[in-house]
């Protein structure tokens, strides 16, 4: 059952864990070495991703022991600590979405196994989740775009309709067709990755990133109109009168 | 083995691209061989009854390249995500490329081990067994059968049922169509007397209301569903009314989307007839002059076994029969259908079913319907079909544009094959029956055989030949170009005993080995899609023709080619009676091979006609122009002066090369969009404005059928209904589709769609392993309570693509009394934590 896949890799998952522990254990003897890797660590790369329930970078690096309780109880071996030599601070865990993405189980089995808390023990329901943000990074590529109908991302999201939409344009090409445009939405997407695991493209169209890459900011001064008009009900500006214009009785 | 295969096809292509070099072609059959020495031609889809139009790429023997044909008039260069992974599907690694004999000690055994064979002794075991099924003076029907599909080419279903019904004396042949459109094809004949929807794709552009029953257009039409959402997004007041027992894709378009209790699409038609009539809204010169109105006869049971309790309390069980009422006696039958009684039989609020009904019954509104499996996998398949066209013909909404109940298919040549030239267990080519005197004579004639060697009744049809060969009544069986151990109903008690049966000898021809081959005696390696000349017809009427691009591997056949050479180890003698060979003045030791292929007829065209730079093995094998000699023979009974039933009318051979499909009736040249309405269909006469012709009183019939239960409803025990079903990922059992990586990925598994509140009842968690089992068998999947589907409490939704979940061990083989077409969709079950 591919839901629960076992590792695929040479190395097995205990004597994994037993490796990374030794090289925990090593801090000590090669201090100098490991401490500069640690500092290049720090720009964690794109692609690799925390559990569930971790804070900003420097938080979750400052809290987690390396202890592996995590990457131990998730189900589906989505998590894996780092190991020396790779770009993420070495013993602490991540994932990689387009190996295998976070199946955002209901009890969240990571979260509590934290021991220290940078896994947040607050987060109890996986929708609030937020490991990343997944982006449509390529339109020249992404299947949707040049109008066919793969929307696999879309349709593997396990907060389909609310993390991703689609939204409809006509097809000015072929001129009886609509185009299915994949929106992700930053409220809802928990970061999970099952759509950068599942693009079908060679290189995946959508990929998941750390907020910080992923996010533009509005400047702080704008809003926009029409939610604030939503969101009071009524105009801003109550009292503002519109004069009736004049046309021919034909048009009226 | 793998050198020598792989220099063959070298040696091929090389052949091949130096003829495309050399050659100049007219047309479109230009092979253009691009700098990166592509050459490209037109092909079809293989999947879905859409029909989209492709461009093949191929190279050094070998599919590399494929594109959606932008100039095809259904698809304008677009594909679904199947469609786009199109050349992978023929190269999965375990593709069959020797027959598999089941053997011991170098012999043919029930319970040996699948080992390679010659084709030589692979048709000599077949004809062994063949033969001891068959008595030739035996004048009721021979122990043979075969399973075919709707994914055969034109050709190759027109060759198997010609050489069951006129060589083997069985009409036990039935397509896995049965599976699929048997509903729609009952309801097209009670209803009009000729098969196939009236309309075109072309209803796509022209309608302001889409209302959908019981079909999932935003996954299983993808492409299709892309121009009816163009619609709604282009069109001012367009409208689109979703209707479904669990919420799918199709309902994110949906102005009304309505989750019904399944079987209440019955209740929910009738009210709409009623309120049209109680709204006095029906078009009432149109009732006057083109449709007479009838009542089904009632209590018919639910296609099971005769001694099934079912069976046995049905007043009418398999009966058919309608007869003619008066309007106002159809308008009382119909007045029983109030909008509280179709609110209370399907759960759907008051004021959606009313704006539904509202919009059917707005004349200014032209509405569009769509079905699939939702009514023909339906114990009361026939009926539902028919329930929808009386509402269209009520309000003369039928047969123009944009006005138009329309019948989608699910394969690509459902319509074509299938349907057309007669390869269900009671048909004969173009729309003729077994039953009827007149049309077995016409068939006789044309095939140059007595009328006696057609059986004059219905063979077994798809779930019956399950049933006869665990009874062991059917003894030698061939299944071609489907997976139907994965597909049919009830696997654990019908379908897998039968084959497993020591009285049975089976043999299964696929490009791979499917659960259906590996439960076979013999499994014949087989050609695919562009390893054959091919033509397919999608649900809009088109044909569509595509030339072989490359060779098949190893020893692999297409089933056209195994059909036609198997027929050489039969001579008369074996087959027919004394006196049906006396008769026939052929010689007792002629081979069917020389009675039904090189008869003249099909081997009239040489093999100098043959497309240059394009291989034709089979063809090339038996020394004539194979697919055209057959194409031409179809047409002998749809096409020529004198025949029995006007209305499929096709072009000639080889217009279809050079066209990207042609929707029949073809004449004059001519395209045919939109049947039975003057103007548009040449069969319909200046100022008859509409006639429905296939009736022989040119009315088309509006049948009153009741609402009645299903065959099996959740109960204390098994307390959820199952509704199976397919994902846009994947096509059919998947035995294409999960050999490309990318579609496994995006899809690698069934699960069980449920409600959380169901879940949380059964304290289940999403992902967790569950066993899902009814009365039949139990499947152990996971739950999702999250995803593209959304059942309502109380249902489950579980695809069945997936061969490590065989999903038909739960169903039940309650089939449409009429169509004989399987209930899918209904049946109870429970689910507990694995």
């Amino acid at each position: 059952m591919s839901k629960a896949p076992k590792s695929s890799g040479g190395v097995n998952r205990r004597q994994f864990l037993a490796d990374t522990a030794k090289a925990a254990c090593g801090v000590g003897a090669v201090g100098l070495g490991i401490s500069l890797y640690a500092d290049d660590a720090k720009a964690l790369p794109a692609t690799a991703l925390r559990p569930p329930g971790a804070g900003p970078e420097s938080h979750f690096l400052s809290a987690c022991v390396r202890c592996g309780l995590c990457v131990r109880d998730c189900p589906y071996d989505t998590l894996r600590l780092a190991k020396l030599g790779e770009r993420v601070t070495v013993g602490t865990p991540y994932f990689v979405a387009r190996e295998v993405p976070c199946e955002m189980c209901d009890d969240i089995p990571c979260v509590p196994a934290c021991p220290t808390g940078a896994l947040d023990h607050a987060l109890t329901d996986i929708n609030k989740a937020r490991m990343g943000l997944a982006v449509l990074i390529d339109h020249e590529t992404c299947l949707n775009f040049l109008g066919l109908r793969c929307d696999v991302c879309y349709r593997v999201c396990p907060v389909i309709d609310k993390a991703i939409t689609l939204e409809q344009h006509a097809n000015l090409r072929t001129g009886k067709h609509a185009m299915f445009i994949p929106v992700v939405h930053s409220e809802h997407c928990t970061g999970c990755g099952k759509c950068e695991r599942s693009c079908v493209l060679e290189e995946a169209a959508i990929k998941v990133l750390p907020h910080r890459l992923a996010k533009g900011a509005l400047g702080a001064h704008y809003r926009l109109g029409w939610e604030e008009k939503a969101k009071a009900g009524h105009e801003l500006v109550p009292g503002i009168i519109d004069l009736p214009d004049r046309m021919p009785e034909v048009v009226r | 083995m793998k050198l020598t295969r792989r220099d063959f096809i070298k040696t091929n292509a090389a052949v091949a691209a130096a003829t495309a070099a050399g050659v100049t072609l007219p047309g479109i059959n230009k092979a253009e061989a691009a700098a990166d020495g592509i050459r490209w031609d037109k092909g079809v889809c293989r999947y879905c009854g859409t029909g989209c139009g492709v461009l093949v790429g191929t190279r050094d023997g070998k599919v590399v390249a494929s594109q959606g044909d932008p100039d095809a008039p259904v698809n304008k260069g677009l594909n679904c995500i199947k469609g786009y992974f199109l050349p992978k599907i023929m190269y999965g690694e375990d593709r069959l490329t020797k027959p598999l004999l089941r053997m011991k000690n170098g012999k043919f055994d029930k319970n040996g081990e699948f080992a390679p064979v010659s084709w030589d002794q692979a048709f000599d075991i077949m004809a062994e067994k063949f033969k001891a099924a068959i008595n030739p003076e035996d004048p009721q029907a021979t122990r043979v059968g075969m399973f075919g599909s709707g994914q055969w080419t034109i050709w190759e279903g027109y060759a198997a049922a010609k050489f069951f019904k006129a060589g083997l004396r069985s009409n036990n042949i039935d397509p896995n169509a049965r599976h699929c459109m048997a509903s729609a094809v009952g309801a097209f004949m009670r209803g009009f007397g000729i098969d196939e929807p009236m309309g075109c794709y072309d209803d796509l552009e022209h309608a302001d209301v889409f209302v959908l029953w019981g079909a999932n257009m935003a996954e299983m039409h993808p492409i299709l569903w892309s121009r009816l959402t163009n619609t709604r997004l282009t069109k001012p007041g367009c409208e689109v009314h979703v209707l479904s027992t669990f919420e799918h894709r199709s309902f994110e378009l949906a102005d009304n989307g309505m989750i019904f209790t399944p079987q209440s699409d019955l209740a929910i038609l009738n009210y709409i007839a009623n309120y049209i009539i109680q709204n006095k809204a029906y078009n009432q010169d149109f009732i006057d002059k083109h449709v007479n109105f009838n009542a089904t006869t009632t209590d018919i049971g639910y296609g099971l076994r005769d001694e099934h309790p079912l069976q046995k309390a049905a007043k009418n069980p398999n009966k058919g029969k309608f007869n003619k009422i008066s309007f106002e006696e159809y308008a009382k039958a119909v007045s029983e259908y109030t909008l509280e009684k179709a609110v209370e039989l399907s759960g759907v609020p008051a004021e959606q079913l009313e704006r539904l009904a509202k919009a059917y019954a707005d004349p200014k509104k032209k509405v569009s319907s769509y079905w699939t499996m939702g009514f023909n996998q339906h114990t009361r398949g026939v009926w539902v079909n028919g329930l929808l066209y009386n509402v269209h013909l009520l309000m003369g909404k039928i047969s123009e544009p944009g006005n138009s109940p329309f019948s989608l298919t699910g394969q690509p040549s459902a319509c074509g094959t299938a349907r057309e030239v007669g390869t269900f267990a009671h048909r004969l080519p173009a729309d003729l029956v077994v039953m009827n005197e007149k049309h077995r004579a016409f068939a006789a004639k044309t095939w140059k055989i007595p009328v006696e060697v057609i059986p004059p009744k219905p063979g077994f049809h798809a779930v019956l030949q399950h049933r006869m060969l665990k009874d062991g009544k059917l003894n030698a069986y061939w299944v071609q170009c489907t997976n139907n151990m994965q597909a049919a109903p009830n696997m654990n008690e019908e379908g897998y005993p039968g084959y497993r049966n020591e009285a049975n000898f089976i043999v299964v021809s696929d490009p791979y080995p499917t659960v259906t081959a590996t439960s076979a005696d013999l499994i014949l390696p087989t050609a695919m899609w562009m390893e054959k000349e091919g033509a397919y017809g999608n649900a809009e009427r088109r044909t569509q023709f595509w030339r072989q691009q490359v060779d098949a591997p190893g020893e692999a056949k297409s089933d056209i080619w195994q059909v036609v050479e198997f027929s050489k180890r039969f001579q008369l003698k074996d087959v027919w009676s004394k006196d049906m060979i006396a008769k026939s003045g052929y010689s007792a030791d002629k081979s069917l091979y020389e009675v039904l292929f090189a008869n003249g007829q099909v081997n009239k065209f040489g093999l100098d006609q043959l497309q240059k730079g394009h291989n034709n093995s089979e063809s090339k094998d038996f020394g004539f122009y194979l697919q055209k000699g057959i194409f031409e023979e179809y047409r002998m009974f749809n096409s020529a002066e004198g025949i029995p039933k006007k209305g499929h009318e096709m072009a000639e051979f080889e217009v279809y090369h050079n066209a990207r499909g042609l929707r029949w009736p073809v004449i004059d040249g001519k395209e045919t969009l939109w049947r039975f309405r003057e103007g548009y269909d040449p069969h319909v006469k200046a100022g008859e404005g509409v006639k429905f012709y296939g009736k022989p009183d040119g009315k088309a019939a509006i049948i009153f059928a009741p609402y009645e239960p299903p065959a099996e409803s959740p109960d204390k025990e098994y307390d959820l209904w199952l509704s199976t079903g397919r994902v846009l990922e994947h096509w059919h059992s998947g035995s294409m589709t999960r050999r490309v990586p990318e579609l496994h990925r995006a899809y690698p598994s069934a699960q069980v769609y449920m409600h959380p509140d169901d879940a949380e009842a059964r304290g289940l968690k999403r992902g967790d392993a569950i066993k899902i089992s009814t009365r039949r068998g139990e499947v152990l999947t996971r739950v999702e309570t999250r995803g593209r589907n959304k059942p309502p409490v109380g249902l489950v939704f579980m695809p069945w693509f997936d061969e490590s979940q065989l999903t038909n061990k739960l169903t039940l083989d309650a089939t449409d009394p009429l169509s004989k077409e399987t209930d899918f969709k209904k049946c109870a079950c429970k689910v507990v934590k694995a």
